[in-house]
């Protein structure tokens, strides 16, 4: 962490053309987060600060130097340490886990979400689910090979009258599959309003005969991270090598409609797969998904070169 | 304001490791606050996902069946127990035969006993048999979540300061059990 933040100092300087030895500015951060307790980014602010007076640099300079805060769209972000306006709604709040965290979340527009920290030294304005604004100079940053972006004191927020329209990226996960979760398997839908059935009763149209269908409500898990995903009948059909029609059969042999669920818990609970499809809310619907081979050989020498140094 | 779905991460940890910890908590007074194991390099872990091979398994229940099974990865055994109270798992393990590949998602549980030390088990949630690929990638992978936790431990997290205080880490203890573990791997 400290390794990462000290290498981002000296390159920002670097391109200053102000060389400055990463020892020492790794040495000013850990004193701060190690032995002063500092947050790491009130020690990254503070050490920026201590060496832009070092070379006599007005602040404005250093937050400036590649031109304005640039305006930009969501799938835009590809690298951190910029910074960015959006105009962007406000598709989720989420709980706070942190008291130095304000507001959690993810902002979106027309070319996807994103996920947002807004300090709570930053003193910004509260965010409402499903506004939309412009948010001006907000800091793009990492992490675990996430984008982000996070709101601080320099940055802006105004609301704004248009009602942004966020749209659906692909996003790919891998992670093993640690649930499959009830209303998976072969189910029945109201012919009506194609809502699934809960043991025969459309939540809107009562009791009714219904259709059936196959999906899997799956938990992906990557040990950072759990991810939801909707798996729709043909992705089903292919991943479990069980149709429609087999399952229909099974359910009648057996005469119970759950013999499908626990056929294909069987098959696939435990093992990893790499999912890829658009983002709904807090779900992947997943368009692909392919059992993972074993972990790249490459990838195993890459962790022990890592530990041998 | 919208609540985010709150499942708690599987964890990856090695069986080590897992032994190693005897810290555990809540983070609030409320009973239905979610009991955490923290782990010597700071994974705060309510649940986690263990792929390992079943070497033995035994029902040491008296009147209803109770199942105890003992689950080896590179570095050591976990312990799972799974009785009434996890029924699907309780049936799994009593329909496998040993040894095998199984992927056990679960809730990690202490005990102490008279003399002060702190033991780990695993209740599980499901139990499952899996193939070698996937216990090879379990491997690789735990290997990466513990390295990237060691690499966070100087870090000031909450859990990873925690861990240093509490266990006063001996980093090279676990960097040479991750090096032990992946190499297994490449002589495979
Ligand atoms: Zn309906």
């Amino acid at each position: 962490m400290i390794k990462e933040t000290a290498k981002q100092i000296e390159e920002r300087f670097g391109k200053m053309d102000i060389k400055i030895p990463i020892n020492e500015i790794e040495s000013r951060l850990e004193k701060l987060v190690n032995e002063f307790k500092v947050p790491a980014e009130e020690a990254h602010r503070s050490v920026v600060n201590y060496f832009l007076k070092e070379y006599n640099i007005p602040r404005g300079d250093f937050y400036t130097q590649d031109g304005e805060a640039s305006t930009i769209k969501v799938n835009e972000i590809t690298t951190d340490g910029k910074w960015v306006n959006l105009t962007a709604k406000v598709a989720q709040l989420w709980d706070n886990t942190h008291e130095s965290i304000d507001q959690v979340g993810l902002i979106g527009d027309e070319t996807g979400t994103i996920k947002f920290i807004k300090w709570a030294r930053a003193e910004l304005p509260g965010l409402v689910e499903g506004k939309s604004y412009m948010f001006k100079n907000v800091v793009t940053s990492s992490y675990q090979g996430r984008f982000e972006i996070t709101m601080n004191r320099t940055s802006h927020i105004e609301e704004i009258q248009e009602d942004i329209e966020i749209g659906t990226v692909d996003v790919e996960f891998e992670g093993a599959m640690v649930d499959i979760q009830a209303g998976s398997g072969l189910i029945k839908r109201c012919t009506e309003c194609n809502r699934a059935l809960i043991k025969g009763v459309c939540g809107e149209h009562g009791k009714v005969e219904g259709t059936y269908d196959l999906r899997i409500k799956a938990v992906i898990d990557d040990g950072l991270i759990v991810q939801d995903a909707l798996v729709n009948r043909e992705v089903t059909e292919q991943l479990t090598g069980i149709t429609l029609d087999e399952a229909k059969q099974m359910a009648t042999q057996e005469l119970n409609q759950e013999v499908v669920l626990e056929k294909m818990t069987e098959k696939l609970l435990g093992k990893y797969y790499l999912i890829n499809g658009p983002r709904l809310d807090r779900y992947i619907l997943v368009e692909t998904v392919s059992p993972l081979p074993p972990m790249e050989a490459g990838k195993v020498d890459a962790l022990l070169a890592e530990l041998e140094v | 304001m919208a609540s985010q779905y709150s499942r708690e991460v599987a964890h990856r940890v090695f069986a080590q490791e897992f032994r190693d910890s005897d810290l555990s908590f809540k983070d609030s007074n409320d009973q239905y606050s979610p009991q955490y194991l923290l782990t010597p390099t700071g994974a705060k872990v309510n649940r986690m996902f263990i792929v390992g091979t079943l070497t033995e398994k035994e029902d040491i229940g008296t009147d209803a069946e109770y199942w105890r099974a003992r689950v080896v990865d590179p570095t050591g055994a976990f312990i799972i127990y799974a009785g009434q109270y996890q029924p699907e798992a309780a049936r799994a393990i009593a329909e496998m035969e040993a040894p095998a590949y199984i992927a056990i998602v679960g809730k990690p549980s202490t005990y102490q006993t008279e003399d002060g030390n702190v033991l780990t088990s695993v209740r599980p949630e499901s139990v499952h048999i899996v193939d070698e690929a996937t216990r090879q990638r379990w491997v690789a992978e735990t290997a990466q979540r513990t390295m990237e936790r060691i690499n966070n431990l100087n870090g000031n997290s909450p859990d990873a300061t925690k861990a240093r205080e509490h266990y006063n880490t001996e980093v090279s203890v676990y960097k040479q059990m991750l090096v032990d573990a992946l190499k297994e791997q490449t002589q495979e």
